[in-house]
């Protein structure tokens, strides 16, 4: 077996090498549903009713996909000039914690002042912490990989401190739970009676601004090339460490965003379990999108609908919610090799 | 100053950071078994969680305890096999694909303890493998108990080291193994099936993993919890590095790092309260940080490691 590297990738082949991997990752997850002893046609029909069967069903699915928009633009970002940020995960808490800090005490009477200040915090807090990784990589040469990760376990003893300590809420009666932020600083709902709110807006403003700036800008030319070849990039006179540093902001400041969206959207406040690992799932996200950022938008709302439609079909048919872990794992490995018969031709000689 | 002292002096101590020591053990040795031969393994966390958790289950549906570590081992390879089979076969990202083994490996196990297990509250139990002191050696004062009044996980684990380095500088294979991580053209034209070495790698060092993850369950803590690996697999990477991808230094490192996590354990009884306790839990996180940061300026990784082969091509 030999690969040929294609010389463009076709429409067809972006559109469909994606969809291929959904299908297949849905299809494999036929095992585990069989292990768990339920009709096969029932649970996928229960799954795609849960996500996609009712208006509710739809806000609930968008819902989710906002963090997963803001974390895989996060990721799509960073992974474009290979800076191998693991710690999505940990920068959403940074950003959350921000969130709470600014906007416990309502020191403005508009929502104006009051949103843009915790999202420019939050934001601030997520890139401050993929920063030390990336400098620690671009200064002395430490691999980013597993500094990002071990500082997600760093992040979330630290959240789990202040929610006990510090920024707990008095009225909590003990439970560790951070103050909740101000009504002026709560994002507006999008739908009545529905938890759809207004950080799907800025979710997808992100990923505009976020393709405009890869496609169009010397910015995003920069980290396109530093990505595809440090080396090459380095001789056209790029300067690598400027071009990481800028990646670590908007890649930390987008994972940030994500935590700010969830407290000021979704919750109010922060907790411990604020996210089901929306940071590693962004990784999905940001592969099945083919690291094109407005794709990203369409893969968040895939990956949130298998979150929403397996935990809907679980409590109907008593089946775990890990399904849905396992199938948004199962996509990432079927996009890994869709993406590649996407790049290559296979000639078998 | 006495408190140090007091904790540096009791027996207690240093069996504790044999204990702590041991899961780091096998999931170094598993890693710089997969690095050696060029292919970074992002899914040692999520292969310790399924090597804790199909260890365990064995045991607790009757398997005898040696049964339950073949079946990890089993299960561990297995995963090996697919990383393997994405990077070394396809030569896709061994990153991407490391983080999708993890992704998938944790979710299988969950799913699979939820799917068994659909009611229990607080985890079920089993008996776990006992010590077993080892004549003479086991009466040196602080050393004795400590190194020689452990499980039989244990003495495996110290077993493996010494195996693994051997297989690694004296023998044909452990040269076959280097040379497919250093320089993978020059072994494909010495007659060595690159393929071959590298997917044989991934799937012992896997092996190794999924040994560490059993250890948890069988010899430490004798059930499974959720999110009981704790960065455990993270933390053998850095220690990879810290080891110069030597398996003498691997011990080494490995030995150092549950001193330093059973002394913290032990400060924070002594101190108290003074200093909140998630503190004292981000130190070994923090800790394997700084290793990674100390060894950085003379780090020589493998050359070939993350390097596709693709016969053939240049």
């Amino acid at each position: 077996m030999r690969l040929e590297p294609r010389e463009s990738t076709g429409l067809a082949l972006r559109v469909g090498a994606p969809a291929s991997a959904i299908v297949a990752a849905l299809l494999l997850a036929a095992i585990p549903l069989g292990f768990a002893g339920v009709s096969l046609i029932a649970a996928y029909y229960e799954m795609f009713n849960g996500a996609l069967g009712s208006v509710f069903a739809l806000t609930e699915t968008l819902t989710r996909a906002t963090p997963l928009i803001l974390t895989g633009l996060a990721v799509t970002a960073a992974f474009r000039a290979k800076l191998w940020n693991i710690g999505a995960e940990g920068q959403l808490y940074a950003g959350a914690l921000a969130a709470v800090v600014i906007a416990s005490y309502a020191w403005s009477s508009s929502p104006f002042v009051m949103i843009p200040a915790m999202m420019v915090a939050g934001a601030a807090a997520g890139a401050a912490l993929l920063l030390v990784p990336t400098l620690l990589k671009t200064k002395l040469g430490v691999d980013e990989v597993v500094t990002t990760l071990l500082l997600n376990f760093v992040m979330l003893l630290f959240v789990s401190m202040m929610v006990e300590g510090p920024l707990q809420d008095p009225m909590s009666m003990g439970w560790p739970q951070s103050e909740p932020i101000v009504d002026e600083a709560v994002l507006p709902t999008l739908v009545a009676r529905t938890r759809l709110h207004a950080g799907l807006i800025i979710a997808l403003v992100a990923a505009i601004l976020l393709s405009l700036l890869i496609n169009r800008t010397r910015w995003g030319l920069e980290m396109r090339a530093v990505g595809a070849n440090a080396d090459a990039a380095r001789f056209a006179g790029m300067k690598i460490g400027r071009v990481m540093v800028m990646t670590a902001v908007i890649s930390g400041g987008l994972a940030g965003l994500a935590g700010v969206s969830e407290v000021a959207g979704v919750r109010g406040y922060v907790t411990l379990d604020l996210s089901p690992g929306y940071g590693y799932a962004g990784i999905v996200v940001a592969m099945l999108a083919q690291l094109s950022a407005l794709g990203v938008v369409i893969s968040a709302i895939f990956i949130a609908a298998v979150f929403v439609g397996a935990d809907s079909m679980g409590r109907a048919m008593g089946v775990s919610s890990y399904l849905a872990d396992l199938i948004v794992a199962l996509s990432l490995l079927t996009m890994l090799v869709a993406g590649l018969v996407a790049r290559y031709r296979i000639r078998w000689a | 100053m006495g408190e140090v002292v007091d904790i540096l002096l009791a027996v207690s101590f240093w069996v504790a950071a044999v204990r702590i020591a041991t899961p780091l053990i096998f999931g170094t040795l598993g890693e710089l078994i997969c690095e050696r031969a060029g292919v970074l393994n992002l899914g040692i966390e999520g292969i310790f969680t399924v090597g804790a958790m199909t260890g365990w289950m064995a045991v607790y549906q009757g398997m005898g305890l040696w049964g339950g570590v073949l079946v990890a081992v089993g299960v561990g390879m297995g995963f090996g096999l697919l990383h393997a089979g994405f990077t070394v076969g396809l030569g896709v990202s061994q990153h991407v694909t490391g983080i999708g083994i993890t992704l998938l490996a944790s979710s299988a196990a969950y799913f699979t303890y939820r799917t068994v297990l659909p009611d229990v509250t607080s985890p079920p139990r089993i008996e776990p493998f006992e010590p077993i002191a080892i004549p003479v050696l086991v009466d040196i004062p602080l050393i004795g108990p400590a190194l020689f009044n452990q499980t039989a996980l244990t003495y495996l684990a110290f077993v493996s080291v010494i195996v693994t380095a051997w297989v690694l500088y004296r023998t044909p294979l452990g040269l076959a193994v280097r040379a497919v991580g250093e320089n993978p053209a020059a072994a494909e034209a010495q007659g060595i099936s690159v393929v071959a070495v590298r997917t044989g790698a991934v799937a012992v060092g896997s092996g190794f993993m999924a040994l560490g993850g059993a250890f948890l369950t069988m010899s430490a803590f004798n059930a499974f919890f959720f999110e009981m690996v704790g960065g455990r697999g993270w933390i053998c990477i850095a220690l990879v590095v810290f080891a110069s991808w030597q398996p003498g230094k691997a011990l080494l490192g490995a030995f150092l790092f549950g001193a330093f996590d059973a002394f913290q354990v032990r400060l924070q009884q002594s101190i108290g309260a003074a200093i909140p306790y998630q503190v004292f839990l981000m130190l070994p996180y923090l800790l394997s940080i700084l290793a990674l940061i100390l060894v950085s300026r003379r780090a020589a990784y493998p050359r070939a490691l993350m390097v596709p082969y693709r016969k053939g091509e240049r």
